[in-house]
């Protein structure tokens, strides 16, 4: 049976509801909460501040550190403490993710280190941690260029989606894999793609529909990433 | 903000207020900060548990799987108890394999849990020397300021209260948790253990020290209890316990554990 509507009812290009929250962490300079549905993730950012050891100091610019990990009981089997090569590669390719909006000429020889957490997991969790990032860096008052957003979209059947679930990614038809995954992180404004992951079989016609759409959808992360900076600042006022 | 450096006045400070009966925050010696228990936090998770103590945030939360009974308890269920201090709670941790002051912490609270008999160990065997449940509580830090140890021990309690069996299968000789699906099986839990850690500084006696407090401290006693029996204690730090300093440090974790119970009693 083809992918005609989607599990939880959702429209092919709608997200989960977003929940974004700052301040989640106190002792971290900046910190959010971000959430697509039931995939919930935080970030905190520490710095810049000084790195050492010294050998790895830059003197033109701040060295950007991202860690991606998930809580042992994010997941429905309990996922091994400590970093394991999937999340390593996602801190790799979620922290160039974020150094286009960053101006890390400006703090020479330092760090900054984004420490993200998936506290609940279902799919997309990279997506949910980059936008928690690039949140918790605006509010740790780091010059930058832009917002950084993430989101997934994809190919169940032959139906494109936006936001994928555990269930979608896991999509099968006549007992084979029939979901295609691909994360993808773009700048606000420019809407430059700054991360691209994909697997799965999709024709390239159907990667530039999807990527469409995940703009589309980033346009609205990225208002909703707005509206939650905008109400904090004025908490402040 | 960064990594707590205490200086001598600092510790100085602390100590004068102490012997007057105050503390930097205004408390008094024997006074939690605002306790706030927030259950089921993860739908992943058996159980799971947020525990505030003041600005301290801890997350607890129970995983369920089916293993292999330990040679010497063939007919008991396995506890392990696991910690992480994130370093996105706190400046000065840092990212790498669990530090002695997590494994300290995780063993503080599995011997809590475990001696207290709280989980009824052999109620969770399935086949007497070949399968049992295997209970893994994994702590995480998620905002530093001073005493994870008491937080991390309500938010395992809380978690553990909150958790049901998943549903297991039978496949030929061999048994299997089928992830994601639970039953309406809570775990076999007897009385709660309650853990309340005494901080000194000098000769002085405090519960619940705030980040700057610990960092001063010369030394920790945790002890838990249920009801009025102790099941474990753990001194931590390299100063010394007269005996009637010991008395003094047991009769105030009682004070603390009253005040935790009170916070704990609705979720039990």
């Amino acid at each position: 049976m083809a992918y005609t509507k989607r599990f939880d009812g959702r429209a092919f290009d709608e997200t989960r509801p977003i929940k974004a929250e700052l301040g989640v962490v106190e002792n971290a300079d900046g910190s959010a909460l971000f959430a697509f549905g039931d995939t919930v993730a935080i970030a905190a950012v520490y710095g810049p501040r000084q790195l050492f050891p010294q050998h790895l100091q830059n003197p033109q610019k701040a060295l950007l550190r991202f860690y991606y990990d998930m809580l042992s009981f994010s997941v429905k089997e309990r996922k091994k403490p400590g970093p394991s090569r999937r999340s390593l590669e996602i801190s790799d390719v979620a922290t160039q993710a974020l150094e286009p909006a960053l101006m890390l000429e400006k703090f020479q020889n330092c760090v900054i280190d984004v420490y993200a957490q998936v506290l609940q997991a279902n799919a997309s969790t990279r997506t949910a941690c980059i936008n928690a990032a690039s949140l918790a860096l605006a509010q740790a008052g780091l010059p930058m260029k832009d917002l950084v957003v993430s989101v997934s979209v994809g190919k169940i059947g032959e139906s494109l989606v936006v936001d994928l679930t555990k269930e979608e990614e896991d999509y099968q038809e006549g007992g084979k894999k029939a979901a295609t995954d691909i994360a993808i992180a773009m700048l606000g404004k420019t809407k430059h793609i700054s991360l691209l992951q994909l697997d799965g079989a999709i024709k390239p016609d159907e990667l530039f529909k999807a990527i469409e759409m995940a703009k589309k959808a980033a346009e609205s992360i990225y208002q909703a990433q707005i509206k939650t900076l905008k109400e904090i600042s004025k908490k402040w006022v | 903000m960064g990594v707590i450096e205490t200086s001598k006045i600092m510790r100085n400070t602390i100590i004068g207020l102490l012997r007057n009966g105050k503390r930097l925050d205004e408390r008094k010696l024997d006074e939690f900060r605002e306790i706030e228990i927030i259950p089921d936090i993860s739908k992943n998770a058996e159980g799971s548990c947020k525990v505030k103590i003041g600005k301290t945030v801890v997350m607890a939360g129970v995983k369920i799987d089916i293993g292999e009974p330990f040679p010497d308890s063939p007919d008991e269920g396995i506890l392990v108890v696991n910690a992480e201090l994130l370093p996105l709670s706190y400046a000065g941790f840092e990212p790498g394999p669990p530090g002695i002051d997590a494994i300290e912490l995780a063993r503080a609270v599995d011997r809590g849990i475990r001696e207290s008999g709280f989980i009824d160990l052999k109620k969770l065997c399935i086949e007497e020397g070949k399968k049992v449940y295997s209970i893994f509580i994994d702590i995480y830090s998620i905002n530093h300021d001073g005493n994870l140890v008491d937080a991390s021990f309500l938010a395992s309690v809380i978690a553990l209260k909150r958790s049901f069996l998943p549903k297991i299968e039978k496949a030929y000789d061999d048994y299997r948790v089928v992830y994601g699906e639970k039953t309406k099986n809570p775990l076999p839990l007897q009385k709660p253990p309650f853990l309340c850690s005494i901080y000194k500084v000098a000769d002085n006696f405090f519960l619940d020290a705030n980040l700057v407090e610990e960092k001063v401290s010369d030394a920790r006693l945790s002890v838990a209890f249920t009801d009025n029996t102790i099941h474990a204690m753990q001194k931590n730090g390299s100063d010394v316990l007269s005996t009637d300093e010991l008395k003094v440090a047991v009769e105030l974790a009682k004070k603390g554990i009253q005040q935790i119970k009170k916070k704990a009693e609705k979720f039990l």
